[in-house]
């Protein structure tokens, strides 16, 4: 039975995910776990090397990337690890520059999904060294002694190399209704006049660039992608709920409300440990729950009144 | 046993949910006459709608939602995942809503046309700021958070350009922000087309047009990234939104995907293509990686300093100073910089002071993240370096305000039936010579709606198509497989890089005669040995290297089209500064230039003009804005 782990000191939401949150022992002794059984299964995988003339010497000065590579059109292929070696002093800090440089000069056929390198349009989401993050923000770590391991994101069908099927994503995506529901119509021509107040409380909930990094990370999600909708997915859910604007609040909480789309969540915590941009869908779905409860509750209640 | 039944009813709605994603069109494909003649080794599959939108972006998507509200059957071809376009990066959207200060759309209008340095089109530019106010309340009724002042209204910011009063007055307040409202907006409109049930094309490559005989566009060709198919799309409408062509420079704002997918299909079909010589170098993207701090940092009071420690803006526009228009500060950089003023070990760079300023992370959410993660440097303490930097193209496929593409015959301006463009991809000319801050994401949405209104307009949903032509496409298959099989001695990665230092190297900020001939005779031959490639993955599945081979394709004739246009435009307007044509020259070069490809062979480019269109929407409302000596 997984310790329920205390809710941890939250920074503010303009921190960058480029630092971890703040742990406490649980969370870094699961990650720790969790982290070292991924990288022992990595290691039993074969590799090929890219490049099988480089002598010791050269490598010493270079950094090993070891990149899932699987062709499931070609009959003769099999999934592997792909051994590069780079010399981090020829390219940018972040993961997606290694992997563009390995792309341009070792190997054109490298598949990845990649766009604004700027860690704002979410696709270049992948595993980057045991931790599910946006390549283009996440940085290299420099040590040279230890191998570099980049995988596509976890428990998802591999369409070719790096790239993996999300349409099963998108389409709980779609399942949600993200977008503004009214009943009554607008006073006047001009805005919904909507609160600081209220607006602040969809901060830290819109920032998601839905990059799957979170939902891919969770157990739960895991074992059962068809019927939990996932961290992502949920939290835009609680979005849409928690925008004072939208007036259909209660049919959203109902629609949630039903079967197991909701109570999947273990409350392990891997989603807010792994999400790249420090968002925390963690905190919006425990609160997201209490909410269901409270409809819940309410419901029975006019009902036996 | 209730919770298992509850399960398989989920899941079978789930599937029929999934059905409406891209991959359907295997499922259900139109039996035509014009199917089964060019199979092979290629899966060709036929489809027919009304209207078809390349591009998923903020105006695509746009264009979908007013189709789809209409009944027209729809589709959206992107070949990414709509969030990910590159609407995404924008940060703010102009409107004269006045709700800080005064403001009047004429007002917009008149800093509009003074921005673009009196080449945009004074019609397309009068009906896009008075749409705005109403754009933006739309928007918002969508879902669309925008900061908010006390009393609960929209907040706006200051940006470059704007004043009050037809520029004579103080500044204006206008720029809306939500977040990094690109990013916002983008989700809201995807929300709002999975509401209204779009059919997307997601991750399906858009190939060619497909033109007839009588030079009326008949649909699209697109191929699918997942497994190699090439699907034909029979449309009544075709709309080109794909965006800019940033990739072409080496340093660039734009994503890896700006690669100018639509202009390089008009190119190809034999159209002319409009300014494109106009490249927008935004003064503030961070030195090395190009990623952009945005123009709400001066803004909210940052300012820039060269190495003496002088606020050097205050000599080149001494009333806006930091606040003047994007081509305005990008040359004073610039000019600093070739003068020995830079800062940094090579002198090659301006800092960027936002440390005085107190309370940034409120007043520009996400602007020390974007510091932190690729300067490395800690806003409120250090100055950040940055670099006049590619960002944005204001020229494109040449429309009129209702978003109709342009053909120039015999001297005029002549319609192509059935095809449409609007976004960066167009030119409608709202832009002109200089984009001002804030009117991309405002120009995508009110030409977006437009193209859906006019599709409204001409097309009842449902009516009856004429056949394809017959072997429609099949130029573009043999395309496709010469390429994948080609065997020659350059990589796509390598001819690309060398494409963009040249670029960089020669059609910068500052062009002079000398080095604009050299760059167009080394891009020529960059042109003629652009066949000599070698694709590495022969396969069809996700073959991101094929794709990239045919983005280039498009870029090469883009770039082309840039530098030969900025080679034969003898004057400085705008974003294109002349070395040795310093001033404006309003007697002879008023007009837009058109270029154009009709042999792809040869890749010679054919220079024609046309006029800039000064009359407004309704004179008597606001009468047309006479040039004059453009300064801050």
């Amino acid at each position: 039975m997984l310790q329920r782990l205390s809710t941890v000191i939250r920074r503010p939401m303009f921190w960058h995910g480029t630092h971890h949150h703040d742990s406490n022992d649980a969370t870094k002794r699961l990650f720790d776990t969790v982290s070292s059984t991924v990288k022992g299964i990595q290691q039993i995988n074969y590799v090929v090397e890219h490049d099988p003339k480089l002598t010791a010497e050269e490598k010493s000065k270079m950094k090993q990337f070891l990149i899932y590579r699987y062709d499931p059109a070609d009959e003769n292929d099999f999934p592997k690890y792909v051994s590069y070696y780079v010399d981090l002093k020829k390219i940018p800090p972040m993961y997606l520059d290694a992997l563009l440089y390995i792309k341009d000069n070792y190997d054109s056929s490298l598949s990845l999904r990649r766009s604004c390198r700027e860690g704002i349009c979410g696709s270049c989401s992948m595993n980057c060294n045991g931790l599910h993050k946006l390549a283009c923000i996440h940085a290299i770590d420099t040590d040279l002694t230890q191998p570099a391991y980049i995988t596509p994101l976890g428990h998802m069908f591999v369409v070719k190399d790096l790239v993996v099927d999300m349409t099963n994503f998108y389409t709980q995506y779609k399942t949600i209704d993200p977008y503004l529901k009214r009943k009554t119509p607008k006073e006047g021509n001009k805005e919904y006049i909507q609160s600081v107040e209220d607006r602040k409380l969809l901060d830290g909930l819109y920032e998601c660039v839905l990059c799957a990094c979170c939902s891919t990370s969770c157990p739960s999600y895991w074992w059962h992608p068809d019927r939990y909708l996932g961290p992502a997915v949920l939290m835009q859910a609680y979005r849409w709920i928690v925008d004072s604007r939208d007036e259909y609040t209660d049919e959203r909480l109902e629609k949630l409300a039903e079967d197991v789309k909701v109570e999947d969540c273990q409350n392990i915590g891997m989603c807010s440990f792994t999400c790249p941009k420090g968002l925390d869908p963690q905190k919006s779905m425990n609160h997201l729950m209490k909410l269901i409860e409270e409809y819940k509750e309410r419901k029975i209640a006019s009902a036996t009144l | 046993m209730l919770k298992e039944t509850i399960n398989a009813i989920y899941i079978q709605q789930a599937r029929k949910i999934m059905n409406r994603f891209g991959v359907i069109s295997r499922n259900k494909p139109d039996i035509g006459p014009s199917q089964g003649h060019l199979t092979g080794q290629y899966t060709v599959v036929d489809h027919t709608y009304d209207a078809i939108i390349v591009g998923g972006g903020g105006a695509g998507l746009r264009a979908a939602i007013g189709l789809v509200e209409q009944g027209f059957k729809t589709a959206c071809i992107s070949k990414l995942f709509p969030t990910r376009s590159h609407t995404l990066a924008a940060i703010g959207m102009n409107a004269s809503l006045g709700n800080m200060g005064e403001d009047n759309w004429k007002w917009h209008a008149y800093d509009t046309i003074k921005g673009s340095d009196w080449l945009g089109d004074q019609d397309a530019i009068t009906y896009m700021c008075k749409e705005a106010p109403n754009i933006i309340y739309e928007l918002e009724s969508y879902g669309l958070k925008f900061y908010r002042t006390a009393e609960g209204k929209i907040k706006q910011w200051a940006s470059g350009g704007s004043r009050q009063n037809l520029g004579a007055g103080e500044l204006a307040y206008r720029i809306c922000v939500a977040g990094k409202t690109g990013h916002e907006m983008l989700h809201i409109l995807f929300g709002r087309a999975l509401g209204y049930n779009c059919t997307f094309f997601m991750e399906y490559f858009g190939l060619d047009l497909i033109m007839d005989d009588q030079g009326v566009c008949r649909g699209v060709l697109c191929m699918s990234m997942q497994d190699g198919s090439i699907h034909r799309i029979r449309a009544a409408y075709t709309i080109l939104a794909t965006g800019g062509y940033g990739r072409v420079y080496q340093s660039c704002t734009s994503a890896h995907t700006c690669t100018g997918d639509g202009g390089g299909m008009t190119i190809r079909a034999g159209l002319p293509m409009q300014d494109m010589e106009f490249v927008q170098f935004h003064p503030t993207g961070i030195y090395g990686c190009g990623c952009l701090m945005t123009e709400g940092c001066r803004g909210v009071g940052g300012f820039l300093r060269n190495s003496l420690g002088e606020r050097f803006m205050e000599r080149y526009a001494p009333t806006a100073k930091d606040l003047a228009s994007r081509d305005v500060v990008s040359r004073a950089m610039t000019k600093e910089i070739l003068e020995g003023r830079g800062v940094g070990p090579e002198k090659d760079h301006i800092y960027l002071h936002l440390d005085h300023l107190p309370n940034l992370h409120e007043k520009i959410p996400g602007i020390c993240e974007t510091a932190r993660t690729f300067a490395g440097v800690d806003a409120t303490k250090e100055p950040v370096p940055v670099l006049p930097t590619v960002h944005y193209n204001m020229g494109g496929i040449p429309t009129n305000y209702r978003t109709e593409v342009l053909n120039q015959v015999n001297g005029k301006d002549q319609i192509v039936p059935g095809l449409l463009a609007a976004g960066e991809a167009a030119c409608a000319s709202v832009h002109g010579a200089n984009r001002l801050g804030g009117n991309s994401l405002l120009d995508i949405i009110v030409f977006g709606k437009q193209a859906a209104i006019i599709v409204g307009e001409n097309w009842k949903p449902g009516q009856k198509q004429p056949d394809l032509p017959k072997n429609a496409g099949e130029n573009t298959i043999a395309r496709i497989d010469k390429l994948r099989f080609k065997e020659g001695s350059q990589s796509v990665p390598q001819v690309r890089k060398n494409l963009q230092k040249t670029m960089q190297k020669y059609a910068s900020v500052f062009r002079i005669e000398k080095t604009l001939q050299e760059g167009v005779q080394k891009v020529k031959e960059i042109y003629q040995r652009k066949d000599d490639i070698k694709i590495k993955d022969k396969g069809l599945l996700w073959n991101s290297d094929l794709i990239e081979g045919l983005e280039l394709d498009f870029l090469i004739l883009q770039a082309k089209m840039t530098i030969e246009g900025a080679l034969c435009r003898k004057e400085s307007r705008g974003a294109h500064a002349r070395d040795d044509y310093p001033e404006r020259d309003d007697t002879n070069w008023m007009k837009h230039t058109l270029t154009r490809i009709q042999d792809i062979q040869s890749g010679d480019v054919e220079i024609s003009f046309r006029d800039v269109i000064t009359k407004t929407l309704d004179s008597k409302e606001f009468d047309t804005v006479l040039p004059k000596k453009r300064v801050y």
